[in-house]
């Protein structure tokens, strides 16, 4: 296939920006076009997404559907590509904004337009980030998506929005600019910026260290890790619904994606000596944040909380650099990104109707919303991680990996799930069952069908994944494997070197 | 006198002023006609100047240097002043300061400014500055009848003489200790052991500083940049930066190039003060021509940085610094000038409020020129900050970078906060439709260039590396 197939996934959202700016005429009838638009744009990347990973060769680990185009010199090319690692982010991604796209119709009042217009934007950046295979043009994409959060927090969030979108701002390009350090350090060493080179690269081991926690800064802001991951809750809590989506389910892959492809793939002997820094924050952050959501009131701050218990899990999982750690911590993070997404939205529509986010304002919702309560239900049992659910695989496969490092990291990781388990069923049991103290909840009219629209499509991947793992296992295990094998070759040869 | 027709640009440019000055003083309100005729001219110099861009030659027993450096800047200055002379005509004559001076001492300033960035001898620098301050003082002072405009053309004045006398001193150091006042003659005979000459190149560097408003030499700036008319303030932020880089380069680079290790730590040290004060003392302003102030301090830091490198790389990433940083000031500038309501005009940041609903096309344009100051990808603006870091990477400043790359978050802070009222806050009462042609040009043009930059930036930096291959 000589199509580009990559880059019209990737630009083709701006396409659909395009016509958004061009439609002009009566506010109602814009809105309505705008939104048909931007929803066709959408859902045409999710088609094409999806011939893109069946033309996918499983059994290669190879990046492939290469292109590359001269850019900036001689040095800085436009290159895309995917491999297992990256493609199915992809595909969560172009399945994430459609539902988004559908989710505004009820959240968002006011400028629907404008939001739209920086959906799309959001999207191409988001797909830049996982297909980019040149450092330089990973970064621009990893940054140029700031703008259009920004916004989407500042312009359409809730009270607190100015504040909150600052702090996602700033967080994110301080952790961000010391990853520019390094990336330019790193081309000025190896003389290129292509991924698929340095890869094969061996960066001086005395620059290692240095360089790995310059992408640390960036990646652990954006996790979030502990203790860098207050902005989190509050960009979570005062973002529209599509906003938090997004920043859930896609915004925290980008930084697992970047540790497992940056961070392992060019600095192994740095990662293997700062995993325990990574082992021990993640187990604070897991257990510290799981305590913390216990605590809350409000229903967003509590799952923005358990996300970052669950991205915990997701670099412990990496740092373990053996198979089922890494396949674990990909799964945990399209099954988190299904979740995640699916929770927001499920909070959206109560939010939506009742315009509160705390939780002892509800109580009985299931007396007036049983449908209702059946999505919500499976979603909170596969983010505690029931087996049966797609929370489960990833999370045990995590546990396994690092069991064969270290007992006592997954002993203690083991007790977030158990955390996990006591938070979310409070939080469902305070909301669904219990009196129905409030008025407004006897009045509260069942999902209707924008709403089933958005919540089933992921109830069925919550459970397909967890019957049928290995959808998502055959496509990443060769390349994973291939991760493990490149790390533990250049672990001994150093080892080796080290004892001579 | 066989190359005299390398120097035609000055001498067109000093024919012209002269003439157009007998036009007004016999011409009874004849801004207009002045006006159209001074961009007319200085449209007019570009392509005499751009016929020699490819030549490199020494003029006046190597005392004036006509080469693709000062041919570059040249251009740029011609091209900036002339969007400042188009953009600001309807501010000059909204406040009814449209005496013809203006446009007679944009165009001595410029005069100067060529001085400034092809002389290759310390005379001719002093002269080239000399013009083009004395012609600055008497602009920020054109509103007469306004207390702070005034009150800014007597700070500019007094701070700006002070400084002269210094770089005037440093030259007379070196003129003692070398025993010329050229370049090359300078750099043959610079002894680093000798004190004198030391200290002759610090009061060099300081006079040159202050031009450029570099920490510590920077305090007139916002009381300048605040008080003078606006349309003055948008000409200071653009044109004299450039020729203060050229002259920077220059003397730098040619007559001190060989102690660059006696230059570089002061260079640093002011780059640093800069981009951090700049970065800091903003965050408090709210009133956008202070804060503006403040944020080309910070960018004369970045631009400083690149230099304090000492490498070719480093130079060619400050002049690429310098021409977007002129680029995305024109575009905050004209978008500051749109800021008017009934003909009055407002400075305070405040005013912009809601400004996305009423105009969202500016809104759009000035959000793109401040993320871009700010240097978010992919906008212009990061790609100038980028060659910057690249070069201070490769020559190991390792402190530098990452102090440039902290201040820069920081200063991302004042950028978000001019967005967040623009985005964020509630709407006020409209500001008045353009209908300057000027100012839609120039904003069209710079939206365009900031925005799409990045599509082929090859074609700038291929101008930007042959301009600093005249120094290497």
């Amino acid at each position: 296939m000589n199509l580009p197939i990559l880059t019209i996934i990737i630009f083709l959202p701006l396409i659909g920006v395009l016509f958004i700016l061009l439609t002009k005429g009566d506010e109602k009838k814009v809105n309505q076009i705008c939104f048909n638009v931007s929803l066709l744009t959408s859902f045409l990347v999710f088609i094409l997404s999806l011939l893109l990973w069946s033309n996918f060769d499983p059994n290669s680990a190879e990046f492939q559907f290469i292109e590359e185009q001269p850019w900036i010199g001689n040095i800085i090319k436009y290159k895309v590509g995917v491999d297992g690692i990256s493609i199915l982010f992809v595909v969560l991604t172009s399945l994430i904004i459609p539902l988004c796209i559908i989710a505004t119709s009820n959240s968002v009042k006011f400028r629907q337009k404008d939001f739209l217009i920086a959906l799309l934007l959001m999207q191409t950046m988001m797909l830049g980030v996982f297909c980019s295979l040149d450092i330089f043009i990973f970064y621009l994409f990893f940054e140029a998506g700031l703008i259009p959060m920004f916004l989407i927090i500042g312009i359409w969030g809730g009270i607190r929005r100015v504040y909150s979108a600052f702090k996602f701002f700033l967080y994110t390009l301080f952790g961000s600019v010391f990853m520019l350090i390094a990336i330019i350090f790193i081309y000025l060493k190896a003389g290129t910026t292509d991924i698929q080179e340095l890869l094969k690269f061996d960066i001086d081991a005395k620059y290692q260290y240095w360089l790995w926690l310059g992408f640390f800064t960036s990646f652990a802001v954006k996790t979030p890790m502990w203790p860098v991951h207050t902005w989190l809750p509050d960009a979570h809590v005062e973002a529209p619904t599509s906003g938090s989506v997004i920043l859930a389910a896609i915004l925290l892959k980008m930084a697992g994606y970047g540790f497992i492809r940056f961070s392992l793939g060019f600095f192994p002997v740095a990662s293997y000596y700062f995993a325990p820094l990574i082992f021990t924050l993640s187990i604070i952050g897991i257990i510290y944040t799981s305590l913390v959501a216990l605590m809350q009131k409000d229903m967003k701050k509590l799952i923005a909380y358990s996300s970052v218990a669950h991205m915990g899990f997701v670099t412990i999982g990496i740092f373990a650099f053996n198979s089922q750690g890494i396949e674990g911590s990909i799964f945990q993070m399209i099954s988190h990104g299904i979740v995640s997404a699916a929770l927001f939205l499920s909070v959206g529509v109560i939010y939506d109707r009742m315009h509160t986010r705390e939780i002892a304002d509800y109580g009985g919702v299931v007396n007036t919303m049983p449908k209702y309560s059946i999505f919500f239900m499976v979603f909170i049992l596969a983010s505690l991680g029931l087996p049966g659910t797609s929370g489960f695989i990833g999370e045990f496969l995590v546990l396994i990996g690092v069991f064969k490092v270290n007992y006592l990291v997954s002993l203690l990781a083991a007790t977030g799930v158990v955390l996990s388990a006591c938070y979310s069923l409070w939080l469902y049991r305070r909301v669904v069952f219990g009196e129905m103290t409030n008025d407004n909840v006897r009045s509260l009219k069942d999902i209707n069908k924008f709403e089933v629209m958005t919540l089933l499509p992921l109830l069925i991947l919550t459970i397909v994944l967890g019957i049928f793992p290995n959808i998502i296992l055959d496509t990443i295990s060769t390349s994973v494997e291939n991760v493990v094998t490149i790390y533990n070759s250049k672990i001994s040869l150093l080892n080796q070197t080290n004892i001579k | 006198m066989d190359n005299l027709n390398l120097i035609y640009p000055e001498l067109f440019i000093g024919i012209f002023l002269m003439v157009l000055l007998i036009v007004g003083v016999f011409k009874k309100n004849s801004f207009n006609l002045i006006s159209k005729f001074t961009a007319l001219s200085l449209l007019v110099a570009i392509p005499m100047v751009y016929i020699n861009d490819n030549v490199s030659v020494k003029l006046f027993s190597n005392n004036y240097i006509i080469d693709e450096l000062s041919s570059f800047l040249k251009i740029l200055i011609l091209a900036s002043s002339a969007f400042a002379l188009f953009f600001t005509n309807q501010y000059i004559k909204d406040n009814k300061i449209d005496q013809f001076e203006y446009p007679i001492l944009i165009m001595s300033a410029i005069l100067g400014m060529f001085v400034m960035v092809s002389s290759n001898n310390l005379i001719g620098l002093y002269l080239g500055i000399e013009l083009q301050s004395l012609s600055l003082y008497v602009l920020a002072s054109l509103s007469r009848d306004s207390v702070k405009s005034t009150e800014a053309g007597v700070k500019y004045f007094v701070l700006g003489a002070l400084s002269s006398g210094l770089l005037l001193y440093g030259c007379s150091l070196i003129y003692g200790f070398t025993g010329s006042t050229n370049y090359y003659i300078i750099a043959e005979n610079f002894d680093s052991r000798n004190l004198g000459l030391l200290f002759g190149l610090v009061f060099i560097l300081i006079g040159l500083a202050f031009k450029i408003s570099a920490v510590p030499f920077h305090m007139w700036t916002p009381d300048v940049y605040e008080g003078a008319p606006t349309s003055v303030t948008a000409f200071f932020a653009l044109a004299p930066k450039v020729a203060g880089f050229g002259a920077i380069i220059r003397i730098l680079y040619v007559a001190f190039g060989n102690v660059f290790v006696e230059w570089q730590i002061i260079l640093i040290f002011i780059s640093v003060a800069s981009m951090i004060l700049g970065a800091v003392a903003a965050i408090g302003q709210t009133n956008i021509k202070r804060l503006m102030a403040y944020s080309s301090i910070s960018h004369m830091g970045y631009g400083l940085a690149g230099l304090a490198t000492g490498i070719d790389e480093g130079v060619s990433a400050s002049i690429l610094y310098i021409f977007l940083y002129v680029v995305m000031n024109i575009g905050s500038f004209v978008c500051i000038l749109i800021m008017k309501r009934k003909n009055i005009y407002f400075e305070n940041i405040r005013d912009l409020s809601g400004l996305s609903k009423n105009h969202p096309v500016i809104a759009f344009s000035f959000t793109v020129f401040l993320f871009s100051l700010a240097g978010i990808p992919p906008l212009a603006g990061f790609f100038a900050k980028f060659y910057i870091f690249m070069a201070v990477i490769k020559a190991e400043l390792f402190a530098l970078a990452v102090i440039g790359l902290v201040t820069s978050v920081i200063s991302a802070f004042y950028y978000l906060k001019i967005i967040k009222i623009i985005y964020f806050d509630p709407e006020q009462e409209k500001f008045d439709s353009i209908t300057s042609k000027g100012i839609k040009v120039s904003l069209t043009f710079s939206t365009l260039l900031i925005l799409f930059y990045f599509l082929n930036p090859s074609i700038l930096n291929y101008f930007v590396n042959i301009a600093s291959k005249a120094v290497q």
